[in-house]
């Protein structure tokens, strides 16, 4: 109940504001104090949701569709924490970030289509019927549409948003096609399990592959993900937050409801997830170091982290179908927790980029350096989110990578000497941390230490209070999950029994499998013994000498000979090449005396660029040949249309009897 | 209880003396008499004892680098059994903890050489994250080798290397894993053919050049932790490599002192007659790591 009065909070919270005047800012306090009540109460309700053995249900008789529209279990509550919590704090970021006196025209749409978007996704958690999830969908969607396009006077505002439309619809479509296969299946549009003999395997595979589509773009899966970076790199900070660390893990709830929904999965679906994930977390983090754009570059990192969620639920599926519960409950439980984690240090990177690009005016990490002397709160809280998305130990991170390493590594444990394919993942997923961790020392490295590239601009200011609070509190929690990590068993233990309720036998505990106990040990001593390090140099600090940086002896260092950060990824770049294709520009080097030279790399996206975007200029050049019958003379459409009478008219001709008579006579 | 206070004492106690075999090897290989076995010990109370000029670049980060990165390792080293029993802390799982810890120690390294904002530590550390991306994967390969002979995910078990494996055919993936795990040993420590721990002025470098403007205690800690690196790689090749003990703790402690001295030996032997590879073939090198504990996994599950 206490969720349904938070998302009826959350959709109207926009709703003063458009009846205030423009330039007053109380609108958006009220918005803001509504969204806060909204997150007390729908947390609240979820943690309650997430306590074993409780799964309450409303019904709502609603003649067209039938009861039970809405019901509260222990997945959609474990997702819905996420939802709510981030839904308050943004929009507490947002009064800072993006404050009414400062855009008058746009801050109250902001506002509203907050609101909605939280109540939507809301909705759509706790939907047990079609109607209700696809309502509760294209709510989020379209709200995160308007969203996206707040700056709606930037052209590449708009290209992202339009690009965003197209892929949110065909992902509706397909998911249209996918109720209408389930109504067929089963003869009803409840979410429940369907009976292994009601429908045939042709009928499943369908169903699989319009799941897979439709969910992993929203959830932006390898070569699904085209919408995403644009979408996030222009939408305003708190808002790429909110579809990053939230939106996105509508998908990835889909999808864990409606696979695991669907009976005996075959192990070829578990192995194509697991494959599919493996691909975007590697190709999501090498595209990643690529980019020069910081909210960019933390787009592609989402596709990597959803890779990574979905190597969980990869082999999860893999457990289910080999009827071995450890692969299933380890797996299943790193994807979730990934998810709370992702949506915990994404976001919290995403409002610290939001601080930069605020104080510095620019979002190309080679013009900036140097910013944790002017804006240290931002900077300390920055460097907590990119320890914990490398998956570093006594961060939050490293927790639900071990979860997922440990089913990987039970995939070799297989009796009689064999082992699954899967075992491949693990170091895979190594990989894939090392390249996190060096695009993360490349941000961090080359944004808030050495010294400003710019020396002309003054010292980008620290953000006020009401946008660094939430960011701590973001900080806050990565902190405590890595170092609580014991108490997350029984909230995991109930998501993965509502999750697989289909199945007929109890499923092992997460903390009998995984060493919970000892990871929160390690990681609690381990931030105390750091703590305690620091307290005693900072006890001991002697007279310290300061002086320019050596460099070799150089006697005068300038900051443009600080590496930029395509010096620093150009080695991994080179090694991806393959992959990447990166545009390069090398100045030419002449002569004993060169002329001032620079170099510059691009790294243009894989499937918008090299592939959408050609496909659809050529088709255009294709049916560019019709062009000519469009003349603009009206006696030319009526000869058309006569001339396609005619032909009509032929088809009735009898042209066989005709010709057989010829020749008869 | 005495176990772990050996394990510890060894921990803390013995690293910087490798460097001291590794530099006497290599110094008798050149025809010289060579700086005492114990002067690395001297080297770092010498910079424990300095004051300290900062970088006027240099934030909090700089500072932390050193500090976190030694606490890391020495995490790491917590988690190793030493000689025939069993490390201080242990759980299944723990493999992934000890490969985790050294990225820690790497994103810290790494961070504070970008505080410098000096190019030849940028372009340190632009190298390091770069070769770790092929050491891991290779790491990883190894452990899960180890971990499907010995059936457990605790690195205690899985280093318990028994003659007994060889009987079931681990002879083949243990040698090859033998060798993938050195060649990882030589890129994480970074010795030739990787890197070269001598020269500092070089364009060619890695891990010097990051610490190039560290100087005092930090740079005291950042040896400390670089031979308390090369003594944790030690150990676990030395357990992989050579599997029979006594079982007899007297016995076993001196016996596997002796292993990561002799082994220290071997890296001096080689880092005296082979050249540092060109840095465009330090790839192809860890590429081989990971090929080699790659294979081993393959052989294993023929």
């Amino acid at each position: 109940m206490l969720v349904l009065i938070a998302m009826a909070l959350s959709a109207v919270s926009g709703l003063p504001g458009i009846f205030m005047a423009r330039a007053s800012a109380g609108g958006q306090r009220a918005a803001c104090g509504l969204m806060c009540a909204a997150a007390l109460a729908g947390l609240t309700g979820a943690c309650m949701g997430l306590r074993p053995g409780l799964a309450g249900s409303c019904a709502f008789p609603w003649p067209a569709a039938g009861n039970a529209m809405i019901g509260l279990d222990a997945l959609s509550a474990f997702f819905l924490v996420p939802v709510f919590l981030f839904g308050g704090l943004g929009s507490i970021y947002g009064l800072g970030y993006w404050p009414q006196e400062r855009h008058p025209g746009s801050a109250r749409k902001l506002q509203a289509f907050w609101g909605l978007a939280v109540a939507g996704m809301g909705l759509l958690l706790v939907g047990k019927h079609a109607l209700a999830f696809m309502l509760g969908w294209e709510i989020m969607a379209l709200s995160a549409f308007f969203l996206i396009t707040a700056e709606d006077r930037e052209s590449e505002s708009r290209r992202a948003g339009f690009i965003y439309l197209i892929a949110t619809h065909l992902g509706t479509l397909t998911l249209f096609g996918m109720f209408a296969l389930w109504r067929w299946a089963t003869g009803s549009f409840a979410l429940e399990p369907i009976a292994a003999e009601a429908a045939d395997i042709g009928a499943l595979n369908a169903l699989f592959f319009l799941a897979l589509v439709g969910f992993g773009l929203k959830a932006g899966v390898m070569p699904l993900h085209f919408w995403l970076p644009g979408a996030h790199a222009n939408a305003p900070s708190h808002v790429s937050a909110m579809l990053s660390g939230v939106m996105l893990k509508m998908g990835i709830y889909g999808l864990v409801r409606f696979l695991f929904l669907l009976p005996a999965p075959p192990a070829s679906w578990g192995g194509l997830v697991l494959g599919l994930g493996a691909l975007s977390g590697l190709l999501g983090v090498v595209f990643a170091i690529g980019q020069h754009d910081i909210k960019r570059l933390l787009a592609y990192h989402s596709i990597e982290n959803i890779g990574i969620i979905l190597m969980g639920l990869g082999l999860a599926m893999l457990g289910r179908s080999a009827g071995r519960d450890d692969w299933l409950v380890l797996g299943l439980g790193g994807c979730l927790l990934h998810v709370w984690n992702h949506s915990l240090f994404k976001s919290l990177l995403f409002l610290g980029a939001g601080s930069v690009v605020r104080g510095a005016r620019t979002r190309r990490i080679d013009l900036l350096g140097g910013l944790a002397r002017s804006m240290p709160w931002t900077a300390a809280m920055f460097l907590v989110g990119a320890v914990a998305i490398c998956g570093l130990p006594p961060l939050n991170g490293f927790v639900s990578e071990l979860l997922v390493y440990l089913g990987l590594f039970g995939t070799a444990a297989i009796p009689g000497g064999k082992v699954s394919a899967a075992v491949v993942a693990a170091p895979i997923l190594a990989m894939i941390g090392a390249l996190a961790l060096a695009c993360f020392v490349k941000v961090y490295g080359i944004v808030f230490l050495g010294s400003p590239r710019r020396p002309d601009s003054v010292p980008a200011p620290e953000s006020p209070a009401c946008m660094l609070a939430p960011m701590l509190f973001l900080a806050g929690c990565c902190v405590a999950i890595g170092c609580a990590a014991a108490l997350l068993g029984p909230p995991l233990d109930s998501a993965i029994a509502a999750a697989s309720s289909a199945l007929p036998r109890e499923l092992p505990r997460v903390a009998a499998l995984a060493p919970l106990t000892a990871v929160s040990i390690a990681s609690g001593s381990a931030i105390a013994v750091i703590a305690s390090i620091a307290a005693f140099q900072g006890l001991r600090a002697r007279r310290v000498r300061r002086a320019p940086t050596w460099d070799c002896g150089y006697a005068s260092p300038d900051p443009r000979m600080q590496y930029t950060a395509s010096s620093f990824a150009r080695t991994i770049e080179s090694m991806f090449a393959w992959a990447l294709r990166p545009r390069e520009r090398v100045p030419l080097i002449e002569g004993p005396f060169p002329q001032s030279a620079s170099m510059e790399s691009h790294v243009d996206d894989a499937v918008l660029d090299r592939l959408i975007v050609p496909a659809a200029r050529w088709t255009q050049r294709l049916f560019g040949w019709f062009r000519r019958f469009q003349q603009g003379l009206t006696q030319h459409y009526i000869l058309y249309v006569l001339v396609a009478l005619a032909l009509l008219l032929g088809t009735l001709i009898p042209f066989g009897d005709l010709i057989s008579r010829l020749f008869e006579r | 209880m005495t176990d772990t206070i050996i394990h510890v004492a060894l921990l803390l106690l013995l690293p910087p003396l490798l460097l001291g075999v590794i530099n006497k090897t290599k110094a008798r290989f050149a025809g010289r008499v060579g700086a005492p076995l114990l002067q690395a010990y001297f080297d770092i109370a010498k910079l424990a004892r300095k004051g300290r000029v900062l970088s006027g670049t240099t934030t909090w980060v700089f500072r932390a680098g050193p500090a976190v990165s030694f606490s890391a390792v020495a995490a790491a080293g917590l988690l190793i059994p030493f000689g025939s029993l069993g490390a201080p802390i242990s759980f299944a799982g723990d493999l992934i903890l000890f490969a985790y810890l050294f990225g820690l120690a790497r994103f810290f390294t790494t961070t504070a050489a970008l505080d410098t904002g000096s190019a030849f530590e940028g372009m340190g550390a632009s190298r390091e994250v770069a070769f770790s991306c092929l050491s891991e994967p290779a790491l990883f390969f190894a452990f899960l080798v180890l971990a499907k002979l010995s059936g457990s995910l605790s690195l205690v078990e899985m280093l318990r290397v028994s003659p007994d494996w060889f009987a079931s055919g681990a002879a083949a993936p243990l040698i090859l894993v033998s060798l993938g795990l050195f060649v990882i040993l030589l890129a994480e420590t970074c010795r030739i053919p990787v890197d070269d721990p001598n020269t500092h002025l070089e364009l060619t470098m890695i891990h010097e050049a990051m610490v190039l403007d560290h100087g005092g205690p930090l740079l005291g800690t950042v040896l400390y932790a670089s031979s308390l690196k090369l003594f944790v790689l030690v150990a676990v090749l030395a357990k992989v490599i050579v599997p029979f003990r006594t079982g007899r703790a007297w016995l076993d402690w001196p016996i596997f002192v002796g292993e990561t001295l002799a082994l220290a030996a071997v890296i001096g032997v080689l880092e005296s007659v082979m050249a540092r590879l060109k840095m465009r073939r330090v790839p192809y090198l860890l590429v081989s790591a990971i090929l080699f504990c790659g294979s081993g996994l393959i052989l294993l599950v023929r």
